[in-house]
Order: structure tokens, then sequence, then C-alpha cells
């Protein structure tokens, strides 16, 4: 079951603008097996969607370029290759559904033909055949009446239904790694929900690998088998669901869970932990930790010298100057969600 | 004087006419108060009516029936003159801090609109004294005055706008999804800056939101809106943890929880379907079509919000 689908290593991701150089991607670094969810997490402008678009190859070169960095999909690395060579893994390998599904369905296509068009596209098949292909993706996402639905256009339906739709879309190729770029930000809790269940529920039956961007806290819980923390372009802290949840070992990490309100807990009138400042200048990040800025620890060291890995035994891993066997020891804030530690109240 | 609630809305009714022979029942005999100096959460799916509320008590909407009274002053009622001499009292913060500063303006004359409108300040050096105080009460700097919207962050973008409405030191505010447009750690900023403001000032606030997590920090009361009527009222605490509408019970059991062990050992129950359109809605209970509890009788009879224990008032006949 352990099948390794994807490693990432190192890499880096500039885009050049007018204005200068974004690093936006600064040394990234991560693997996905097969049936995990990975949850990157972070918040706007930490290069999040950068990371995952490139691996899809989705980002236009120039302006972007790939400094530095290998992908490597089955054994296969992708760096390198060419725009029709990607074609064969995009969409038929690789899928990516988007945070917002109401601009990313081709408004004046019917939503059958959009279904069959990627499988078309990848296989050998007929018409007729990849027609009734989609019709069993509509089923298997749960739209009722799919023979219907399969000669609607998209602007007929809700934000939740054209959500099950780019999830058909992205799932007719049965590929091995499903990417969802904030998949359920733009919908209603209780079709949040719903979306969320379809995703697990899809994921046990065929196996898919889902790298899941978010900067929801709470469906990073449900969803997530190991969790990525990524900062001003790399990932600050990286491990398992329960080991970044209940113990968390980056400074940044801490801040995100302490400014979350739980909804399990009691209202006291108290403050959030809110992190102050603002993320860094991605045109000149800072020489130290990306973090030091924010940082309510930060030591001298921090704003000169980027810090190591420090790595568990579990492979939990962050990259800060204070696991470090010099540094002063800092416990962290206790945050609700540890005091709970997965009691109901 | 002071016990009376600042405001009043009593059978709210605000409808729109799409369409010839079309009726959107937005807010629907909505009736709360919100007692000065505290915070009354509203909550609801998209679509509920929750927006179209906050806009009819401050009178951006003229209401169909019903009446909004503030501080015993009704808002739909008065003349123009006094209705300008309201808006001062009345201020709203909105969802997009992008699209609600006019980027033409620099962020002092922003901020010194309203002070502006309402002649307050005398000098210009008093203007400029009063923003850059405002700049500082919420956390930007007086150099700040000079420069334009586009110049700043989301977060700091809705501080100009909390800045704004402080500006004609108004007694109520309507936060209209003030954080949903911003990250985790800025929200956390902004929320703990609006309840520093409520302690030093004594505000009044509606705070509309579909982040129930953040609904149940900052509100002292929280109502639920589901198509245009509110479904349930309790003190907050009460509501998050012994929700009676099987409504309220389905909405908060979708909010993940940011605790993994918690939500894989919870048995889950999703509430099915969607919410269905607002317009020539059925008579009956509104939530019918997605309700377990449905019988017959909800469907062809309203029910009426009751007092189902001390301050929780609920619309359902099944509890």
């Amino acid at each position: 079951m352990n099948e390794r689908l994807l490693t990432v290593e190192d890499l880096r991701v500039s885009f050049d603008t007018y204005a200068g150089e974004v690093q936006a991607v600064r040394g990234v670094s991560f693997h996905l097996d097969r049936g995990e969810t990975l949850a990157i997490v972070g918040e706007s402008g930490s290069g999040k969607s950068v990371t995952v678009q490139t691996v899809m190859a989705l980002n236009p070169m120039p302006p972007a370029r790939i400094k530095s960095g290998s992908i490597v999909y089955k054994g296969r690395e992708l760096v390198g290759l060419s725009d029709r060579e990607m074609d064969a893994y995009r969409g038929k390998e690789f899928a990516m559904i988007f945070q917002d599904p109401m601009t990313s369905l081709n408004p004046t296509m019917k939503v059958g033909r959009q279904i069959a068009e990627g499988i078309l596209m990848h296989e050998d098949i007929s018409r007729q055949e990849a027609q009734e292909r989609a019709l069993n993706m509509l089923r298997m996402v749960g739209l009722p009446n799919p023979e219907l639905n399969m000669v609607r256009f998209p602007h007929t339906y809700s934000g939740g239904m054209r959500q099950r739709i780019m999830i058909a879309i992205a799932l007719a190729c049965n590929p091995s790694i499903l990417i969802a770029d904030e998949p359920t930000t733009a919908l209603d809790v209780t079709i949040q929900a719903q979306i969320l269940e379809l995703m697990n529920g899809l994921k046990a039956e065929l196996g898919t690998g889902i790298i899941l961007i978010t900067h929801d806290l709470g469906v990073v819980a449900r969803m997530a088998d190991r969790i990525a923390v990524m900062y001003g372009g790399q990932i600050v802290e990286c491990g398992s669901a329960d080991e970044i949840f209940y113990d968390p070992l980056h400074p940044y990490t801490w801040g995100l869970l302490g400014s979350m309100p739980s909804t399990g807990v009691r209202r006291e009138g108290k403050k959030l932990i809110a992190i102050p400042g603002t993320p860094p200048d991605l045109f000149a990040p800072p020489p130290g930790c990306a973090f030091a800025a924010r940082c309510p620890h930060c030591m001298k060291i921090c704003t000169q010298t980027p810090p190591e890995q420090s790595v568990t035994e579990s492979g939990h891993y962050a990259s800060c100057w204070l696991l470090d066997k010099r540094a002063p020891q800092v416990e962290p804030p206790e945050f609700d969600i540890r005091k709970e530690g997965g009691r109901d109240e | 004087m002071s016990d009376l609630p600042l405001i009043q809305v009593r059978e709210l009714k605000k409808y729109f006419y799409p369409k010839k022979g079309q009726v959107l029942k937005a807010v629907d005999n909505v009736s709360f108060d919100i007692p000065r100096g505290t915070t009354l959460g509203l909550v609801g799916e998209s679509g509920c009516g929750k927006t179209t509320v906050g806009r009819t008590i401050l009178r951006l909407y003229e209401r169909d029936s019903g009446s909004v009274l503030f501080d015993g002053i009704d808002v739909h009622g008065v003349s123009r003159r006094e209705y300008k001499a309201l808006t001062r009292r009345m201020q709203m913060i909105f969802q997009d801090p992008y699209a609600s500063l006019d980027p033409r303006f620099t962020v002092g004359d922003i901020v010194a609109e309203g002070i502006d409108n309402h002649g307050l300040c005398a000098t210009r050096a008093e203007r400029t004294e009063k923003i850059y105080r405002l700049l500082e009460m919420v956390g930007l700097n007086r150099e700040h005055a000079s420069r334009f919207p586009h110049e700043f962050s989301g977060g700091q973008r809705q501080r100009v706008g909390i800045a704004r409405a402080l500006a004609v030191d108004p007694e109520f505010i309507v936060c209209d999804e003030a954080i949903s447009a911003l990250d985790v750690s800025i929200q956390a900023q902004v929320i703990n800056l609006l309840m520093e403001l409520q302690g030093e000032l004594g505000l009044t606030y509606l705070f509309i939101a579909h982040d129930l997590s953040m609904v149940r920090h900052i509100s002292d009361r929280t109502a639920v809106m589901y198509l245009g009527q509110v479904v349930e009222h309790a003190e907050t605490d009460e509501l998050f943890t012994n929700p009676l509408h099987p409504y309220t019970k389905g909405l908060l059991a979708a909010v993940p929880r940011a605790d993994p062990r918690w939500e894989r050992s919870r048995e889950r129950r999703l509430m099915t379907g969607e919410v269905p359109s607002p317009i020539n809605p059925q008579p009956g209970c509104r939530f019918c079509a997605r309700c377990p509890l449905a019988t017959d009788e909800c469907r062809h009879e309203d029910p009426e919000l009751r007092e189902a224990a001390p301050g929780h008032f609920v619309a359902c006949r099944h509890v």
C-alpha cells in the first residue's frame, strides 16, 4: 500500500516580473504515497498554489522559472519535460480541482461533453464510450438524474453541484494523484461537508493520492493524513496530522493553531493568539528564517542564517533555530486543541 | 433608558421582485433585540438573507414592513434630515476590503469622509489629528494617512474600513462578513481589535458571518437564519452546546473542528440537499425539504418562533 507516487526535492520556482524576481517557492521537498492525503496549509502568498501548479506544469514559463529541484513521479523525472510530454501526465496521471467552481468550468459546453473531453484526449475510445464513462462519473459523484444532467450547461448548477462536476472531470481518467486547491473555500459549510465526504469516499474506493491545499485547519483535521505547513515559500514544518495538531514544533504552526478559535471550546472572553505583522516580501526574502520578523521567540541568529531541518524519529520535521541543541528551551503556548486532545466537551 | 435595547427589530420584511410574478422573500418576519454593548452573531448559509437584514437595519434598503428601532427611534420612519443624524450613530464594515475603499482617495480622506459629511471637526488641524488618532487606534501609523488603498494588504485595508466606521463615533456597527476575506492569522488580529474596541468604546455589534467558530468567539447571542427567517436564537454558548432546531444541529455538525482525533472518532450525520430557491417559497416550514423530522403539518403551516427554554427561541414544532 505504501507505494511512493510523487517525490519533490528542493523545488525552487521564481517569477520574473518587471519589478524583479519573485521567489515564490524556495526549496520545497515533500512526497506523496498512494491512497494518502497530504494537506499543504499556509497563508495566501506562502507558495502553496505555485508548488502544486508547478507539479502540474500549469505555470506558463516564462514568467515562471524552475530554478532548481526535481519532481519525480513513479520513478520518472518530470522537470525538463516539454509541454507535449507533460500532456501525457496532466489530466491522466494528475488531475486538479480548483477553488472556484463558478469560473473553472467552460460555460459554453454541456456538462457531459466537458467530462468526455478529457477521456477522449487520453484514451483511444469512441465518443459513445466516452459519453458512457461520463455518465458513470456523474453517478459516482452523486448528481441526481445523471442522464438529464449530461446535457445541461454549468450555469444551471449551484456551487456545490459544480464542484461535484469538477471532481467528475478530474477523476474521469482515474488519475493516481488528485490535487485539490482550496476545493471547498467557496462553498457553504453544509455543502463543504458533503464535498469532503465525497472526496474521502472516492479516495478509499480508488486509492487516489490527494494533495489538499487549504487554509482551513478544520478541513485539514478532517481530511489529512500528513500535513506540510508552508510559510514564505518554504515548508517550515511537516508531519502526521496528529503530530502537527497535538505536538507542533514551529512557532508559526503555534501561531496558526492559536489564531483559530475552536468550535468545541467555550468562549471565555479571552483573546485569540494573533500573529502580529504580515508575511514576508518574496521579492527580497529575508536572509534568515522567513518567519523571524513575526516570531515572538526570534533570536539574533534567526535573522541571519536560515535554520536547518530538525527531524524526529517518526519523520516529523521542522525548520527552526529553537530546535537546535544550543537554543533556549521554549514551551509552546497552550492551545484549546491541545487541551481538548480529541475529547468531546 | 439604558435598559432599552439599542436595536429592536420587529417583524421586519424585505422582499425583492426579480421578475414579474416572482417574489424573493429575502427577510421574512425577522425580530430580535441587541442590547447596548453586546454582540449579536447572525449566521446562515449564503442566500439566507443575513446581509439583507444588516442592510435593512441601517436603511440601506427600505423595508417592506415591520420596524427597526434604534435607541427608540424608528429608523425607517424618520425624515431625511433625522436619518442623516442617525447615520452618524450607526456604521458598517464591509466584507471585501478590496472593493469597499475608493482607490482614488487617500486613506486619510477615506477615514475622514464621515467626519466631513457630518461636520465633526471645525479646523483642518483637528481633522488631521482625529485621522491620526483613528489610524493608531486600529493599529496603523499616521504615515499611512497619505497613502492609497492599493498600497495595503487585505488585513490593513480591513483596519482602514474599521477606522472609517469608527470616525463618526458610532454606537452601533454592522460587521458584514468583516473577516471572511482575510487569512486566519489576520482574522484573529481583526477579531481581537473589534473586541478591544467594544470594551473601550462600549460598541454594539451585529456580526454577520458564516464562520461559526469566529461567531462563537465574539458573540454574546447568536441567531441562525434560514431562507429569510430566524429559525433559532439564543445565548451563544447555549446555542452551540444545546442546539434545538434541526437546521442548527446540521449546520454545527457540518463544521469541521481543528482536532483530528475528534474528527476521526465522531459519527457524521450530514445534512442532505441544498438550500432551495428563495423565490416564491411554498407555505410551511422553509426547512422541511431537508429536515429529517418533517411531517405533513410542517409542509402546510409556518412554525412560530417560540421560547423553548428561557432566552432560547426556536421555530420548529418538533422540539
